[in-house]
């Protein structure tokens, strides 16, 4: 059983993005965060202060843990951010401001 | 009034679902601004339309409820009586001398205002999870047991293989069973709170049998799904060094200490965690409305102290779906008779102020029972971080209020730079509480979130 299962889905087709370069199948609907869950990914930051890896925590737009870089704007939600095809997501390094 | 009445409702779950039925069926125009692209809140939290679910009731309880509400609203829909701006966050509400202006961002990046004018405003926020920290919380597969929940129901999917669902509460029943029929292996069901706390209220618990058949399905459905329940154990660390790779869970003794030898380690890759909820109340506080603890406070009639505007559901006390519903019930029926000059009689909503009153009963029965276990606060490590945002320490918290002086919340912050992220200290504020005696008090966030200064820029005066 699976989630897409349970819930008798029938999604449209998937199309693709890039994850740190790397193609990812997102389903239409499923936020940024959702897509990288699907595809076993939980994180994509690394905290300002000490480096440390952070991905979703309170899934509901809250606690700006899961912040996340999409077509270079950084500090995007990852449980709120919709995707298009082509999309480019980037771990976000800190502020995700470093290169700018 | 030349126009008919105007309503803003800020929130799209139950209370704000069922506020906007009962004042749009008397004749109030209904604006309906919420953050989600579908109504439902959290609860009612609905997949994606593009996933295609053609059987989304699998991931919900009381569908019925859930069809009956959108079904009225539906019918106001298209009849015009209501309208849903959907994708809109509400970053403020503003009083005017004769009215209300809502202000939203929208668009993917948020970065477009909006604003609503309104006769009257009803606050139906929701809530968020509290989670107390220990160490190893911020490790990625560590996410709050809502947290889970709500991407599983909006995105069609699970955090990990293997889950440990723990904390304290009634939420912590739907999101195991949840993620089990979703096709995740719960290693443990890990609850703080004893059965015996719960057989110790249980004349105020039986005065709502519904309640108890519900916990009695969730039992049956945990045992079907092979889940394996810890009554009054907690998790004292998780472990991994990039993500998650194991809890660690102790027995508590009546003290709330752990039991020495009791520890033992269960592999996952997924913690769901969570201590109960807290209500959003920033809206609330912005336009100056008197907080009861951290609720919103209300009257009789759901309104709060600030003219013009009502409060229903979990932003006014945390009580559950059934109590939002009568609460948002009440406060449309209010609304709409007050917006017209008339004084409301209480008697045409007996039987949502009955259910009102047995809900709330049934909530305060539950509050002790599933309170954190004392000395949860004792058992977080000096280098645990404790605000997520600025990585600050429970060390530097104690510091703060130890050698420091610090005594209130606002304090530790300056100390500290806990609560002076981006979450604003939502998440962490009861932690800092815990750690410091200091008492949880409202954040006074003058914006419920970030707003782009180009939005600020292109308000008028006032």
């Amino acid at each position: 059983m699976n989630p897409l299962e349970l819930a008798r889905a029938r999604p449209d087709e998937a199309f693709t993005v890039t994850f740190d370069g790397r193609p990812l199948a997102v389903l239409p609907g499923q936020t940024a965060a959702a897509a990288l869950w699907a595809a076993g990914v939980t994180a994509w930051r690394s905290t300002r202060g000490t480096g440390r890896p952070r991905g979703v925590f309170c899934g509901i737009g809250v606690c700006f843990d899961c912040l996340v870089t999409v077509n270079g704007r950084a500090n995007q939600r990852a449980c709120l951010v919709p995707l298009r095809p082509g999309d480019e997501i980037r771990t976000q390094e800190g502020t995700g401001r470093d290169h700018e | 009034m030349s126009e008919r009445a105007h309503l803003a409702v800020v929130g799209a779950g139950p209370a704000g679902l069922a506020g906007a039925l009962a004042a749009a069926a008397r004749g109030v125009r209904v604006t309906l601004v919420d953050a989600a692209e579908q109504a439902g809140g959290q609860f009612y939290r609905q997949p994606a339309r593009a996933l295609g679910a053609r059987r989304p009731e699998a991931l919900h309880h009381q569908w019925r409820t859930w069809e009956r509400l959108r079904d009225g609203i539906d019918r106001h829909l298209t009849a015009g009586r209501v309208t849903h701006l959907t994708g809109h966050h509400v970053w403020c509400v503003q009083r005017e001398p004769d009215s209300f202006t809502v202000h939203a961002l929208r668009g993917p990046a948020q970065e477009e205002g909006v604003t609503v004018r309104a006769d009257a405003v009803l606050l139906a926020t929701g809530g968020y999870e509290r989670v107390l920290p220990f160490p190893g919380w911020t490790l990625p597969g560590v996410v709050t047991a809502g947290g889970a929940q709500a991407m599983l129901k909006g995105g069609l999917v699970l955090p990990g293989r293997t889950v440990v669902v723990a904390g304290t509460g009634p939420l912590l029943l739907p999101v195991a069973t949840g993620l089990a029929a979703a096709g995740a292996r719960v290693a443990a069901l890990v609850e703080s709170a004893g059965p015996g706390a719960l057989l110790r209220r249980a004349p105020a618990l039986a005065a709502e049998p519904g309640k108890l058949a519900e916990g009695a399905w969730y039992a049956g459905r945990l045992l079907r799904h092979g889940v394996r329940t810890l009554s009054r154990h907690t998790v004292v660390e998780a472990h991994g060094t990039d993500r998650l790779e194991a809890v660690t869970v102790a027995a508590l003794a009546r003290d709330g200490r752990t039991r020495p030898g009791s520890a033992r380690r269960i592999p996952c890759d997924t913690l769901a965690v969570g201590h109960g909820m807290l209500p959003h109340t920033d809206l609330a506080e912005t336009l100056g409305c008197t907080l009861t603890g951290t609720a919103v406070r209300v009257d009789e009639e759901q309104r709060t102290d600030v003219p013009g505007v009502w409060a229903a559901g979990e932003s006014t006390g945390i009580g559950g779906a059934a109590l939002a519903l009568a609460e948002g019930h009440i406060a449309g029926r209010s609304i709409a008779a007050r917006l017209y000059g008339a004084v409301p009689d209480p008697r045409s909503w007996a039987a949502a102020a009955r259910a009102r009153a047995r809900q709330r009963a049934f909530f305060a029965a539950l509050d002790p029972v599933y309170a954190p276990p004392a000395g949860w606060a004792d058992r977080i490590t000096d280098d645990t971080v404790v605000c997520r945002c600025e990585e600050v320490t429970a060390g530097q918290v104690r510091t703060a209020a130890g050698p420091l002086g610090a005594g209130d919340l606002r304090t530790v912050k300056l100390l500290t730079r806990a609560g002076m992220g981006w979450c604003q200290g939502r998440v962490c504020a009861p932690a800092v509480a815990g750690l410091t005696g200091c008492p949880l008090t409202p954040g006074r966030r003058p914006f419920a979130r970030p707003v782009p200064l180009g939005v600020l820029a292109e308000l008028p005066d006032a």
